[in-house]
């Protein structure tokens, strides 16, 4: 079957009806994305058995993805990549496409396309698929005598057009073009041609840029983050002329010295393409009427969809509901669903126009006294967020700048969500999991876990297969199992997908999941017994005394705290991190890094640092977020020679324990600094250096309340006050989650900071469960319950932490001591012998 | 390519059981194969290839229980008698192994 030009003539068509296919012929006149993506529609509902298809496409090539135009244009995308589907895919369907070739009238009583290329197509269905074109202004010069536009205007719709703006851009005499029209499509047009090198200016009729989004605040911020890229805005400027005989010279705009100029690109919005449908007697008014099933009002044979369309008064210019009514218009066509209608679709743009990123659904503004109205605006960043509330709806949202909550107000918007009470939280992410509304609303397709790449449909999907549990969930999906942000949400998710069936996960409160036992309860068993290995635990309380390998590391890290020195020490319990008190990468070498107390270092240290480096031909030297020098890409068995040849303690840069802690110079240099923070932060560094804890601990000192040490979000964070008073804060975090913490206790003594902080600290290991961060650990307790047990010692427990923790830091030994006498066989032979590391790239 | 077990061949030694310590595992390179022994506190001795399939992870590093290992890079678990993941990803080649007068023995199954 031919693909460009069908040869058979009526007779022969009738013929082949005749001759046993008894299939009806479909005939789609249009070729765009409504179209081709109504006859994916119908295929996929096994229209291939019920329809003969003949398509007519008006530009000479498949179908492509419009919406990609101006990549194309800007060049970062081939114009090649764009196409959703090449000739090979109308061949492989079956389908005759008359590519180029125009249908000029439709006679729908002998049900006959005329098209003008001289054939006639017979139809039994007929599907008017012809979409917009460009609306060309009436302005003087736009076009020569013969009709065609003068040579250097554009209009901005097909690829064709897109791929002569591209070579016309590209002449080197070519320097200054105008876009008429500031709506979406005029600013990626002029935001594509900045790319050749060209000066450009936008000339926009209307009052403010993108007047049918938004409104005129947020207009002006627009306008302003487009001029910053450097393109000349010019609004309520009319074009009255375009000057040149032969090729574009320059623009006159109303009351406006000419805008010299040598190409014009006209973007001033788009036109229903109507004339066949207007002259085959269709009911138009902006465009093709269809009702709720996407017929025509004249024929019950003739469907039209996608741009040419008007549905309930509306008419849609986006790619969304055309997908909507393409899937009610296959289920009709087809029989599968006769019941399918379209209602309309509530629009919601989410972009990114010319590098700023733009989100616009509903109204632009409040229409009633009762409308709530709740702006943000910041124009010197760009950011501007607009919302409209009509009885607790979202009716309409503007955001400029900042597309951080647009997924979930356009959802809110779509599906009229509840909002939270503190409508604050819709503009921005205010340091709690943004996941409390509506997992239900959240699309499929929507990526929970960002380190592993799982979506809520895969959760679901996970949950429907027989998983009815979280951690089932999790283990299945890996979801959570990277940075561990999303577990709330993934909780949530799993508890929706599974319904009132969600099983009880008694293991969600065991400390490790291969002992069923809170930490509390298993303390007090661990105590009771006088369990002080891991084989011994899981020997006395595991089911069956069977090992597991995923509760090992906790339970190493319980027992150390538990008994200090008179824990026995099975190195197969630890994490590798552990058993070679290193941090594993990715091709299996280890990243050392020194103990640097405070961040302070000397001439001396450096060099030593930098001579090791060197003699083990270091790949990587590296300063860390925690003030501290990391050596990365040590192969395993070199630890003991590069610890040997430094000399110096292991910082902790890999383990669940007390890290570092960062100072600023405080009093001693900083001209505002009004307390010694460089001072306490060694004195903390030295005293709880190593410790185990359930999660890492970062800490940080800062000398004055312009916090450069950022104590605000760490673990624990002290800051100096004037007065020589100290605050403490606890439970900040600014990693995979971002909190500031809660102060604790102001106090005027740094010792007193000191014993405070080492209380928390006891208290925490005592109490957070294996992995849980002071972030996640201070909320669910208690800023509350915690400055009156650690600092009014309402339990009477002060003493008695204390004194643990004493115990914890006499029991500190250096680790890397280790390297001059290991302590099992092989302890740092190679795990990957025949390879050769590192791998990783040598700076 | 040539399976992991033709190119080994029958029996090869490893060498002591006591260079690996009980509760970890050690990596050997053999006949161009990357293989982690794991010695196990009940005394059973499983012989794994020392690759992750995953992202190439150091699998005896991996920390173990009496049934599975976990690659230290990911996490990805995989049975130490069979080899196959409990993860979803591809199995790790697996031997059998003999001790034989103390020493490791290695050889194709079936």
């Amino acid at each position: 079957m031919s693909i460009i030009d069908d040869p058979l003539t009526e007779f022969e068509e009738d013929m082949r009806s005749d001759n046993g296919d008894v299939r009806r012929r479909l005939v789609v006149v249009g070729n765009g994305m409504a179209g081709a993506r109504t006859v994916e529609e119908i295929l996929a509902r096994g229209g291939a058995e019920q329809f003969t298809i003949t398509m007519f496409g008006d530009e000479p090539y498949g179908n492509y993805n419009r919406i990609m135009l101006s990549h194309v244009l800007s060049g970062e995308e081939a114009d090649a990549d764009i196409f959703l589907n090449s000739l090979p895919w109308y061949i492989e369907n079956n389908i005759s496409l008359h590519a180029g070739v125009r249908a000029t009238r439709i006679d729908r009583y002998s049900k006959l396309v005329f098209s003008d290329d001289g054939q006639v197509t017979p139809y039994d269905v007929l599907i008017i698929a012809t979409g917009s074109r460009s609306f060309m202004p009436a302005i003087e010069g736009l076009r020569t005598d013969d009709g065609e536009l003068l040579p250097g205007v554009f209009a901005f719709r097909t690829i064709d057009d897109t791929r002569g703006m591209v070579n016309y851009a590209q002449h080197d005499d070519h320097r200054r073009a105008v876009v008429i029209g500031g709506g979406l499509l005029g600013l990626e047009a002029a935001r594509g041609l900045q790319a050749y090198g060209l000066q450009v200016d936008v000339v926009h009729a209307g009052p403010h840029l993108m007047n049918a989004q938004m409104g005129p605040a947020g207009g002006a911020i627009l306008r302003k983050s487009v001029e910053n890229l450097g393109i000349e805005v010019h609004t309520k400027a009319r074009t009255t002329a375009i000057m040149g005989e032969d090729k574009v010279r320059g623009v006159w705009l109303l009351d406006h010295p000419l805008l010299e100029c040598d190409m014009v690109v006209v973007a001033a919005g788009i036109r229903p393409n109507v004339d066949l449908a207007v002259t085959s007697g269709f009911t138009v008014e902006r465009a093709i009427i269809v009702d709720d099933q996407m017929r025509t009002m004249d024929d019950p044979d003739v469907f039209a969809v996608g741009e040419c369309v008007q549905h309930r008064g509306e008419v849609y210019g986006l790619v969304a509901p055309l997908w909507e009514q393409a899937v009610v218009l296959a289920d009709q066509v087809t029989g599968a669903d006769t019941s399918a209608a379209y209602h309309g679709s509530r629009t919601a743009t989410k972009l990114k126009v010319a590098g700023v990123d733009v989100a616009s659904m509903g109204v632009q503004g409040p229409e009633r006294d009762t409308d709530e109205h709740i702006v943000f605006s910041e124009p010197s960043r760009g950011v501007y967020k607009s919302l409209v509330i009509r009885d607790e709806k979202l009716i309409g949202a503007t955001m400029l700048g900042d597309s951080s909550k647009v997924a979930f107000l356009m959802q809110a918007f779509d599906r009229g969500l509840p909002l939270p009470e503190e409508r604050l939280e819709m503009l921005f992410n205010l340091g709690t999991p943004a996941a409390e509304v509506g997992v239900s609303e959240l699309a499929d397709e929507a990526q929970v876990c960002n380190c592993n790449g799982v979506t809520k449909g895969a959760l679901v999907a996970c949950v429907e297969s027989g998983v009815k549990s979280v951690a089932g969930v999790m283990d299945k999906t890996r979801a959570g199992k990277g940075c561990g942000s999303c577990k709330t949400m993934v909780c949530q998710i799993v508890e929706w997908a599974a319904g009132g069936a969600v099983v009880e996960d008694p293991s969600a409160n065991w400390y490790v999941p291969g002992i069923p036992m809170g930490k509390p309860e298993l303390m007090t068993a661990i105590m009771e017994q006088g369990l002080r290995s891991v084989s011994a635990v899981f020997a006395a309380l595991a089911p069956e005394g069977a090992e597991d390998a995923k509760s090992k590391m906790g339970l190493a890290s319980l027992l150390k705290m538990m008994w200090a020195d008179d824990y026995i020490d099975e190195k197969d319990a630890k994490f590798i991190n552990d058993r070679v008190h290193a941090n594993i990468q990715k091709d299996g070498t280890f990243s050392v890094v020194p103990q640097m107390k405070g961040g302070v270092t000397t001439p001396a240290q450096l060099r030593k640092i930098a001579d090791v480096a060197e003699k083990w031909d270091v790949p990587m030297v590296k300063l860390t977020g925690g003030q501290r020098i990391d050596l990365l890409g040590i192969k395993k068995e070199d630890l003991p020679g590069v610890w040997a040849d430094l000399g110096m303690p292991s910082g902790y840069a890999y383990g669940k324990s007390f890290r570092t802690v960062k100072t600023c110079v405080g009093s001693e240099f900083c001209r505002f600094g009004v307390g010694d923070s460089t001072a306490l932060g060694i004195k903390i560094e030295s005293r709880f250096q190593g410790l185990e804890s359930p999660a890492k601990i970062k800490m940080a000192v800062t000398g004055c309340p312009r916090n450069c040490a950022e104590s605000l979000c760490k673990d624990v964070g002290v800051v100096a006050i004037d007065g020589g008073r100290w605050e403490i804060y606890i439970g900040g975090a600014a990693g995979a989650h971002i909190r500031k913490g809660d102060l604790l206790a102001t106090v005027d003594d740094p010792d007193m900071v000191v014993t405070l902080s080492g209380r928390f600290m006891q208290y925490y290991r005592e109490n957070a469960k294996w992995l849980e961060r002071t972030y996640a650990f201070v909320p669910r307790v208690g800023a509350d319950f915690l400055r009156e047990v650690i600092v009014e010692d309402s339990l009477g427990i002060a003493a008695e932490l204390d004194e643990r923790m004493q115990t914890s830091v006499d029991a500190y030994s250096d680790p890397w001591q280790e390297g001059a006498a290991p302590a099992t066989p092989g302890q740092f032979r190679t795990s990957l012998p025949l390879e050769v590391l590192p791998q990783v790239p040598v700076r | 390519m040539t399976s992991p077990i033709e190119t080994l061949g029958l029996g090869h030694r490893l060498g002591p059981l006591e260079q690996i310590p009980v509760g970890e595992g050690r990596a050997f390179g053999v006949g161009g194969q990357q293989v982690a022994v794991f010695r196990l506190r009940t005394g059973a001795v499983y012989a794994v290839s020392a690759v992750c399939p995953h992202k190439g992870g150091p699998i005896a590093d991996g920390q173990i229980d009496g049934s599975i290992v976990l690659c230290p890079l990911h996490m990805n678990a995989f049975e130490l008698a069979t080899g196959c993941s409990t993860t979803g990803q591809e199995p790790l080649a697996s031997w059998h192994v003999d001790i034989d007068g103390g020493e490791i023995v290695i050889s194709p199954k079936g």
